[in-house]
């Protein structure tokens, strides 16, 4: 019987795949199951296996299985590992998604799997967190926090239970590399947290997985059941979230767990040393964890050669939106936002001009292609005034207006505070009725009180167009630096680099040769 | 959709058995081991019944040993809980930034237009209910949907029509 291998992840089904899937089946085929590779313009995508090795067909339809069975079919690939997206990654955490059925424990076994967890469980946990810190890693959420360092907070601290947490609320738009790993390799996260268990000395960890994420849950669930005789006496349960994006913050996350509203704490006290139920707790990304296994695998040393600066290791990085060749790349710090975007995305799927990349979700910057020379590297991002956070970038065409996306960012921020400070969630609304205004170029003019006789000193003037500029540039310092996490701290990224990079969409030039008449 | 069957009985059933039957999910779902138990528990109500009854919320207050307050604070916290019975079809459409890049906002004004609702409603007769929803991490292949917990991807003005003439069904 033959064998095929058809992806079952969310993207895949999304696009089709289950009816090809079947399609096969009915051919009397034998259909294995797996992750996605990661480019969705070649799915769904179908695997055959021959004499020669696996063999790729995509994209193809239900009404195609006859061809790529005779091996007829126009859109043979050859082998994944040949095609141009894939021939130049790295691949260290993702080596197993879409080669693998993400739930066989005989195919994780037969791929390398558990080897990070054995070489770990020989160590004592000092070694451990040494390892991990040698390699350079850092936290794949978006801060990029030395992992070791905060691992090694947890085992210095004296308690009676600790915890692990993978935060896999990945609700930033752009990144989809959490939810590939989990629907496609779930092993490789559970045995990093079994690690990161053994090196802090914790006994029981949760998977914090966001709601609209329902095949990584169900792929989570079934995967920690069938792995729990091999972590044991580690153990581990999926908590869902429930639509919230803030919880993907790490102490709101904390609250969520507990059963309260997702509402963001002050730190300190860090969550390392008083975390979930005040107990030390090493909260980590999902992409952090699930980089662990490799460390301890093949060594601390293999990791930190790739990498650029003090970004050490690969970046799963997911370029979406309008582009070409959409996916997960994964690859060592150092490639350049251009390479990725024209190189290996392929320029816009609408072919017309890149106008803008957003790096790092919601609350990343906006970039024009004049900067596309910069390094995918946590250092150079901030320079230049943007973060990488989790690595997701999306690309925009020419017929992107700037003002509206900043005015997202605010609208988005606005909707998803969590309330507990005051320039996140008073500030988010004040932004959007002051872009509103600079957009429909209506300054603000002296309300009631200010034209009341009385306040003599009071400014009766309306405001100025570069005023009110002025004025949402004074908005988002003091979000950036008065907010308590990183919702209210980061929402004015997108909002100072549209206004700098694309002042012409905020009706700036307009404004300017008005003033030269 | 366990949704939609559950919905139909529990608009049915009378008041009493609908408290017991909450009871019994609340029995079946809180054990003194469990930590943190609310979120699982809500989440357990919600699929049970496609809903919260504010009838439940002294139940769960009382199993957690919780104030009222408490619980209502948490349930109206999170977008997902719902207090009133969902309608029968349920459109999830993104609205975050990727696939705006690929003409969501053209794709949700179609799909308001074809279902006959606006953008965070449900219609009058029950049928159908737009929802927005913040990235379902389909972010290369927009705009995305989730029609009945499906994924739907590309969606262009024929994928809208088709996605229309399903939930009528």
């Amino acid at each position: 019987m033959t064998r095929v291998f058809v992806s079952k992840d969310m993207a895949s089904v999304a696009l089709g795949a289950d009816d090809v899937a079947e399609a096969f089946a009915r051919a009397g085929c034998e259909v294995v199951r797996t992750g996605s590779y990661g480019l969705f313009a070649i799915e769904p995508l179908a695997e055959v296996e021959t004499a020669e090795g696996r063999v790729a067909y995509g994209p193809i339809g239900p009404e195609d299985v006859a061809a790529v069975l005779d091996g007829s079919h126009p859109a043979r690939i050859g082998a994944i590992a040949d095609h141009p997206f894939f021939s130049n990654q790295q691949r260290f955490t993702f080596a197993r998604c879409g080669v693998t059925d993400p739930l066989s424990l005989a195919d994780y076994a037969a791929h390398g799997g558990w080897k990070g967890l054995e070489a770990a469980h020989a160590l004592p946990p000092q070694a451990v967190v040494d390892a991990v810190k040698a390699s350079g890693l850092r936290g794949r959420g978006g801060a990029g926090f030395p992992t070791g360092i905060k691992w090694q907070t947890v085992l210095d601290a004296a308690a009676d239970e600790k915890f692990i947490i993978c935060n896999a609320d990945e609700g930033d738009s752009g990144t989809f590399a959490d939810r590939m790993l989990m629907e496609g390799d779930p092993y490789c996260l559970i045995e990093g947290m079994a690690i990161a268990g053994h090196a802090v000395g914790a006994s029981h960890g949760y998977i914090y997985i966001r709601s609209e994420y329902p095949f990584a849950i169900e792929a989570m669930r079934a995967a920690i059941r069938r792995a729990a005789g091999r972590i044991a006496p580690f153990t581990l349960e999926v908590r869902v979230g429930a639509g919230s994006y803030v919880c993907g913050e790490e102490t709101a996350l904390l609250e969520s767990i507990e059963g309260l509203r997702g509402e963001v704490r002050a730190k300190p006290p860090l969550p390392a040393i008083e975390g979930l139920w005040g107990r030390p707790t090493v909260i980590n990304n999902v992409l952090s964890l699930a980089a662990v296994p490799f460390i301890l695998s093949e060594g601390a040393q293999a990791y930190a050669n790739v990498g650029f600066g003090h970004s050490r290791g690969t970046i799963p990085v997911q370029i979406a939106g309008n582009v070409k060749y959409g996916g997960l790349h994964e690859i060592g710090f150092g490639v350049t936002l251009g390479e990725l975007v024209h190189q290996i995305g392929g320029g816009t799927a609408s072919g017309r001009p890149v106008r803008a990349v957003q790096v790092g979700g919601p609350l990343g910057a906006y970039f024009p292609p004049a900067m596309f020379h910069l390094p995918f590297d946590y250092e150079a991002f901030a320079a230049a005034g943007g973060l990488i956070g989790h690595a997701g970038i999306t690309v925009f065409d020419d017929t992107a207006d700037m003002a509206r996306l900043a005015r997202f960012a605010m609208e988005f921020c606005a909707a998803e505070s969590c309330g507990k400070c005051t320039p996140c969630r008073i500030g988010s609304t004040r932004g959007v009725e002051l872009i509103d205004r600079i957009v429909s170029k209506a300054p603000r003019a002296a309300g009631a009180a200010e034209t009341l006789p009385q306040l003599r000193n009071a400014r009766t003037a309306a405001r100025t167009h570069e005023e009110e500029i002025e004025l949402l540039r004074d908005l988002c310092e003091t979000m950036k630096h008065g907010s308590l996490c990183a919702l209210g701290g980061f929402a004015p990224y997108p909002v100072l680099s549209a206004l700098d990079h694309f002042p012409e969409d905020f009706g700036g030039a307009e404004t300017l040769t008005e003033a030269a008449e | 959709m366990p949704q939609r069957d559950s919905k139909e009985k529990s608009a049915l059933a009378d008041p009493m058995t609908d408290l017991s039957e909450i009871q019994a999910v609340i029995d079946g779902t809180v054990h003194a081991t469990t930590r943190g138990a609310l979120l699982p528990l809500l989440h357990e109500l919600q699929e049970a019944f496609g809903f919260i009854a504010p009838a439940a919320v002294p139940l769960i207050a009382g199993a957690l040993n919780l104030s009222r307050a408490e619980v209502h604070g948490v349930i109206s916290f999170y977008p997902d809980f719902r207090t009133e019975p969902p309608a029968r079809h349920v459109v999830k459409l993104c609205r975050a930034e990727s696939c705006q890049a690929r003409g969501g906002a053209a794709i949700e004004a179609a799909l308001a237009h074809r279902l006959g609702v606006a953008m965070g409603h449900a219609r009058k007769d029950g049928q159908v209910a737009l929802e927005p929803v913040y990235c379902l991490g389909l972010c290369a292949i927009g705009p995305n949907a989730l029609v009945d917990g499906r994924p739907v991807a590309r969606i262009d003005g024929e994928a809208a029509a088709r996605i229309a003439s399903e939930v009528e069904a």
